[in-house]
């Protein structure tokens, strides 16, 4: 288990003051000063701890059904003539790859001390993965939800209530994510002693980006070890994920960010198309301001509103991207694409009919740009299926018609 | 010398600060809401630019953020008001808001417009201690404006020196660990505040959040240099009513101008 690894050094990991490039810090309150300096100088103490890491891996291995895994799709790979890997983090306990998070920061918050568990949520899956790890540990949870997202996504706001969380309406500014997790934060600022927040992506503050980022990093720790035995080579020529706030990317690429012959692929949300105004294509879109406690490119008007964004995805629905995203396109380390909502349909049905996997919408986008990418016959693809497409059935089924 | 100072040099008690969200409830409000409250014997005023997403601040001045930037009000349009106001307002302003706004305008071009309009002072609440140490500190001295620090009941008393000692003006208490616009007792806090007090900091210390009327005003003077009221007054200049009937109404209630001698 990797996820306490030393970083320093490298140019694309996190910095000694909290900072990916020009990208990332600290930017809050003072009210949030004490919770987030005591995470600060505790994740890496905490995260390498060997009863820490024991008590995650067995989780991971026992409880979420680790390693995941990874798939060669032969239809989809004779499609585009050459050999795509995905990475089954569909197959995961509640359908996603937001639980290797929820199971990292709950632990973290019990040896912090803490009673009790607040999370933002978009969709509704890192709400449910919450509320599922809170239900596993016994702590109170709450899950701020924007109104509109409750109303969009009613069986996973019943899945989170089945578990026993409440689900408290974001009914200020926009009512969606971005709400959401303003309202988190003030939550947290208001119960400053015996709460952790439980950020669902590599966003907020520092240390979040960074520690969020090491929970998921085990999706490339694996990937590495599956193609080593797949292929007999542990890098793959691209790896591929949906980028919103950017956390299952970040877990796909965290292992190889320094190994340059990788080229990393975030896939951005555009909406209704990148120029059309309905659009969460942050980087080519955003310019560089301060969102949630951290800075990076966000999507904003000229006078520093941040902007309400679009995309079919409610995942990707975000208006900023996690700093080390912002850090690898800004860097040339990384490759931005992005998918527009039918690209992302299309590419659902296609994987749906030649694999027999239904993707979530979030991972469709990264799906749907596979098309635009000449690949060589030879080269090895790894695309991070990162949800699957149960909570997207509707969606997906008005589409048919 | 900046007025804050200058304020603080002659007065010491029961400083009455009130924050008022710059364009609301109208655009053009800003200056009649400046000239009452000076008008009515505030002390100082503290002028919200209104952000989209202001985490600090609870669903009133959330709202009335809202309404200003509907409203039109954005800090290009705020200095083109502020732009004549020393001609008759005296009371030390201090431009309260988040670090993006500020961000997207230019630091520097912000500093030098609020110097050339008479601001004296800014609270950026999330603009981080070392980063303002760091970068902005020689430049906001430069235009003599000074910068105000939070401290709240679970600051360590370390870092409230820190904070003390590269601050000028006052120090804004945060009355209980909260969002603006709790009722969190006042009263539950005086153990803080006289902590507060016997630290014997080298600049005065103002209290905020959850202060509403004369009661908890009276309440959170009686071991700091004064309060600074929001919610309740955002509030108060939202019912119907002419404006700056609503505003001295309202000052009345919490202090009432002392009778002249």
């Amino acid at each position: 288990m990797n996820i306490a690894i030393n970083t320093s050094g490298s140019a694309y990991h996190v910095d000694s003051k909290g900072y990916f490039g020009k990208f990332g810090g600290a930017y809050i309150p003072e009210m949030l000063y004490p919770n987030v300096e005591e995470l600060q100088e505790n994740y890496l103490r905490i995260m390498s701890e060997p009863s820490f890491q024991q008590e995650f891996e067995a989780l991971l291995k026992d409880y979420v059904g680790r390693p995941s895994p990874l798939y060669y799709a032969k239809r989809l790979s004779g499609k585009y003539n050459t050999n795509i890997y995905l990475k089954r983090e569909d197959l995961n306990h509640t359908g996603a790859h937001k639980v290797n998070n929820t199971i990292g920061q709950i632990l973290l918050a019990k040896r912090l001390g803490k009673k009790r568990i607040i999370a933002e949520t978009g969709a509704g899956q890192h709400g449910v993965a919450t509320a599922t790890v809170c239900a596993l540990m016994g702590l109170e949870c709450v899950v701020y939800m924007g109104k509109i997202d409750i109303q969009r996504q009613a069986p996973n706001v019943a899945r989170m209530k089945m578990l026993g969380a409440t689900v408290v309406p974001a009914t200020s500014g926009s009512q969606t994510l971005k709400d959401a997790t303003n309202e988190a934060i003030r939550d947290w600022i208001n119960n400053p002693v015996d709460t952790h927040y439980i950020i669902g992506s590599v966003v907020g503050p520092h240390p979040y980006p960074d520690m969020v980022a090491r929970f998921q990093s085990v999706i490339s720790e694996e990937i590495r070890l599956q193609l080593q035995e797949k292929t007999g080579n542990p890098l793959p020529d691209y790896a591929i994920a949906c980028v919103g706030g950017g956390s299952n990317a970040a877990g796909t690429f965290f292992h190889f960010m320094d190994e340059p012959s990788v080229k990393l692929v975030a896939v951005e949300a555009a909406g209704k198309g990148v120029d059309s105004g309905f659009s969460a294509a942050t980087t080519v879109l955003g310019s560089l301001g301060v969102i949630h406690g951290s800075k990076t490119l966000l999507m904003q008007t000229d006078d520093g509103q941040i902007v309400e964004p679009h995309s079919i995805s409610a995942g990707l629905d975000y208006p900023g991207v996690g700093p080390v995203h912002a850090h690898l396109f800004d860097s040339k380390r990384g490759i931005v694409m992005s998918a527009t909502d039918d690209e992302a349909l299309a590419a659902a049905y296609e994987l749906t009919r030649l694999e027999g996997i239904i993707p979530a919408l979030e991972s469709s986008h990264a799906l749907a740009k596979l098309k635009d990418i000449n690949f060589k016959p030879s080269d090895v693809v790894v695309v991070c299926l990162s949800g699957r497409g149960d909570k997207d059935l509707e969606t997906y089924i008005q589409h048919l018609k | 010398m900046n007025r804050i100072d200058q304020l603080f040099a002659k007065k010491q008690h029961n400083i009455l600060n009130i924050y008022c969200t710059a364009g609301y409830p109208q655009l053009d409000d800003t200056l009649t809401v400046l000239e009452t409250l000076q008008a009515s014997g505030v002390d100082m005023i503290e002028l919200g630019m209104p952000f989209s997403d202001p985490l600090a601040d609870g669903p009133v001045i959330q709202d009335s953020s809202t309404q200003a930037i509907k409203n039109g009000m954005k800090l290009s349009v705020l200095f083109q008001q502020l732009a004549h106001f020393r001609n008759h307002i005296s009371v030390p302003v201090i431009l309260m808001g988040y670090l993006n706004p500020v961000l997207q305008y230019g630091i520097e071009n912000f500093v030098k417009k609020c110097a050339e309009v008479g601001i004296d002072g800014l609270i950026i609440p999330d603009l981080p201690m070392a980063e303002y140490e760091a970068e902005y500190k020689s430049l906001f001295e430069q235009h003599n404006l000074h910068n105000i620090f939070l401290v709240t009941p679970e600051t360590s008393e370390a870092r409230i020196r820190k904070i003390d000692s590269i601050s000028k003006g006052f120090i804004y208490a945060v009355s209980s660990s909260s969002t603006t616009g709790n009722n969190k007792s006042v009263d539950l806090q005086q153990a803080y505040f006289q902590k507060l007090e016997g630290m014997q900091l080298s600049n005065p210390v103002l209290v905020g959040f959850g202060i509403r009327d004369k009661a908890t005003f009276t309440s959170a003077c009686e071991h700091t240099n004064g309060a600074i009221i929001g919610t309740a007054f955002v509030q108060a200049i939202a019912q119907p009513g002419e404006l700056s009937e609503k505003i001295t109404s309202f000052v009345q209630n919490v202090r009432p101008i002392p009778q002249q001698a």
